[in-house]
C-alpha cells in the first residue's frame, strides 16, 4: 500500500548506496526494522553513533522525515 | 522476513501522515489507458529513470533510447587508466532494463518536436509521447579550446567518456618512459565530476609512483578552488611527496591553447611539453538537449527542481549532468537519485496530481589510492527555483582521521559502485 503510494521525500535516494544485497559492505535497508532505521539516522544526526558519510547525511532530515523514510523502506522488499 | 516486514504502529501511522501529505491523489488513475514516456539516454540517469517510471507505474509506456548497446561507466575508469582495473567491469548492457519491462531502442535520437510531442530516431522513425525524459549527458566542447577538435583527442585523450579514450590514456602512461612528465588540463566549472580530475591525478601518481618515481604529474587549471581540495591535497603530500604539482587559474594555470603535434599545452605564464597530456575540455548538456529546446545559453538545462521539467520546452524532463541542479553536482550519484525523483513527478503529473518537493542526497566518492577513499556529500531541496544544498548537512571527509578511515570509505566506494550499477542495469 505505502508503495504504490509517492514515497516521502528522500526515501529514493537511499538505494543509490544500500542494496538489497547481504553481501555489500554498506548495511541493507529495505525490509529493516523501522524503529531501528530511525534510531540510527537520529545517532548519526546528534553525533552519538560513529559514522564516515551517515552523519552528513542525515543533518539533512528531521526526526519526522527520517521516521517517514525509515517506515517507508521497512514496507519494501 | 515476517519479523523484519513488521512496523510498529507509530510508525506506520507516521509515514502515513506524512504520505497523506506528499500526495494529491490516491492512485494514478490515468485519463487514457497508458501514457507514453520516452527516456533519452541510457547512463545513470536515463536508465535509471526508465525502470523507476515503470516500477512506479507499470501500466505506463516506456521507452529508452540510447545508441549504445553497451554502457561504459565513468566512476571508476581512472582505476582503468592507472592499470588497477579492467575496463570490462565498466561495462553494463540493456538486458535487464528491457527484462523490467522497458522497450530499448539501439538507436541515436536525432530529432525532438516539443509541439508534437515526437522524438525522431537515426532510421526515420517517429516516436510519440505524452512526457520525454533526457538524460544526454555532456557532450565535449571541441571549439572551446584552440588546437583541441576531435583529431587532437587523438593524440591527448580527454578519457572524460569512458571507452577507448581511456584505454588510449592508459597505453600512453604505460608506454611512457620513467622521468616522463604527464599533464592533466582541468577545465572551469561546470562539468562532470568535479572531483574527476584530482581523482585522476591521485591515481595516476600512484602508478607512477609504483612503475615509474622519476616521473611527475602536473595539474593546469582554470580555477582556483575544487572539489575536496584540501583532502587530495594532504593525500599527495602524504602518499606522493614531490610528484603532484597543482597550478590554479591565478597561478597562470589555465590553458588556453593546446598543440597536439608536439603535446604541448599553452598558457598565458608559458608552455609546457608533457609526454601524456590528458586535456579535460570545457562542456555542455549532449546536443539533443539543445535540439529539444532545452538548452540555455550556457549549454546546459534550466529546470524545475520540483519536476525536472524544462523552463525552456513544456513537457520535457531534463536530469543528471545535462541539467542546471542548483548545488548538486554533476555525478552519477545524482544522475540516479534526480532520476527517480523525476520518475515519481513524471508518473504523478501524467495522473493529473502535483508532485511533492522532493529531497534529493547525493555522495561522492574519490580514491586518493586504492585503499585510501574520501568522499563529499549533500542534501538537496527546492528553494528559490533551485536545488539548494539543505543547511547543516553535507560537506567532505573529516581531514585528521587514521588511515582505516581512509580504508573504510575506499571500500564503500566500491560498495557504492557494486550497488548502483545493480540498481541501474542489473
Amino acid at each position: 500500500m505505502l508503495a504504490a503510494s509517492e514515497p516521502p521525500p528522500g526515501s529514493a535516494s537511499c538505494s543509490g548506496c544500500h542494496s538489497t544485497a547481504a553481501t555489500s559492505s554498506i548495511p541493507p535497508l529495505h525490509g529493516r526494522d523501522a524503529g531501528e532505521i530511525a534510531r540510527a539516522m537520529a545517532g548519526f544526526r546528534d553525533g552519538s553513533l560513529p559514522a564516515t558519510v551517515m552523519n552528513r547525511i542525515a543533518k539533512g532530515f528531521t526526526d519526522e522525515e527520517s521516521r517517514a523514510i525509515a517506515a517507508w523502506l521497512a514496507a519494501q522488499k | 522476513m515476517g519479523q523484519r516486514l513488521r512496523i510498529s504502529r507509530r510508525d506506520f501511522v507516521r509515514a502515513g501522515a506524512a504520505v497523506a501529505a506528499a500526495t494529491t491523489f490516491p492512485l494514478p488513475a490515468f485519463a487514457q489507458s497508458s501514457p507514453r514516456v520516452v527516456v533519452i539516454g541510457g547512463g545513470f540517469g536515463g536508465a535509471s529513470c526508465a525502470r523507476s517510471l515503470k516500477q512506479i507505474e507499470p501500466k505506463l509506456q516506456v521507452m529508452l533510447v540510447e545508441q549504445s548497446k553497451t554502457f561504459i561507466a565513468c566512476p571508476f575508469s581512472n582505476n582503468v587508466i592507472a592499470g588497477l582495473r579492467a575496463i570490462e567491469k565498466q561495462q553494463f548492457g540493456y538486458d535487464k532494463v528491457a527484462t523490467a519491462g522497458v522497450t530499448v531502442a539501439t538507436q541515436a535520437a536525432t530529432a525532438v518536436d516539443a509541439t508534437k510531442r515526437t522524438v525522431g530516431l537515426a532510421d526515420g522513425t517517429s516516436l510519440a509521447y505524452d512526457r520525454l525524459v533526457l538524460s544526454p549527458g555532456v557532450d565535449l566542447r571541441f571549439d572551446a579550446l584552440q588546437g583541441y577538435d576531435e583529431a587532437a583527442a587523438q593524440k591527448m585523450p580527454h578519457a572524460w567518456k569512458a571507452g577507448e579514450q581511456t584505454l588510449l590514456l592508459q597505453r600512453q602512461l604505460e608506454a611512457m618512459d620513467d622521468g616522463g612528465l604527464v599533464v592533466i588540463a582541468a577545465p572551469a566549472n561546470p562539468y562532470r565530476c568535479p572531483p574527476g580530475p584530482y581523482e585522476r591525478a591521485s591515481l595516476i601518481a600512484y602508478y607512477l609512483k609504483t612503475r615509474k618515481p622519476r616521473s611527475k604529474l602536473l595539474i593546469l587549471d582554470a580555477k582556483d578552488a575544487f572539489s575536496k581540495q584540501r583532502l587530495f591535497q594532504n593525500a599527495w603530500k602524504e602518499l606522493y611527496p614531490g610528484m603532484v604539482e597543482w597550478v590554479s587559474l591565478s597561478q597562470g594555470g589555465k590553458v588556453n591553447a593546446v598543440d597536439a603535434a608536439t603535446n604541448t599545452l599553452i598558457t598565458d605564464f608559458g608552455n609546457h611539453t608533457a609526454q601524456v597530456a590528458n586535456v579535460i575540455p570545457p562542456q555542455r548538456a549532449g546536443r539533443i538537449a539543445e535540439i529539444a529546446g532545452a538548452a540555455d545559453k550556457t549549454g546546459w538545462c534550466a529546470i524545475d527542481p520540483v519536476t525536472f521539467e524544462s523552463k525552456g520546452a513544456p513537457n520535457v524532463h531534463v536530469i543528471g549532468d545535462a541539467c542546471i541542479a542548483g548545488g548538486m553536482p554533476k555525478s552519477a550519484f545524482s544522475a540516479n537519485a534526480q532520476a527517480k525523483a523525476c520518475a515519481q513527478a513524471v508518473v504523478t503529473l501524467l495522473s493529473g496530481g502535483s508532485p511533492a518537493s522532493p529531497k534529493l542526497i547525493n555522495t561522492c566518492y574519490s580514491l586518493a589510492a586504492p585503499d585510501y577513499g574520501i568522499s563529499v556529500a549533500g542534501v538537496y531541496a527546492p528553494k528559490n527555483g533551485l536545488l539548494a544544498d539543505v543547511e547543516g548537512a553535507g560537506g567532505v571527509s573529516p581531514l585528521d582521521v587514521p588511515r582505516d578511515f581512509r580504508a573504510r570509505e575506499a571500500e564503500y566506494a566500491q560498495s557504492w559502485f557494486a550497488t548502483i550499477t545493480a540498481e541501474v542495469f542489473g
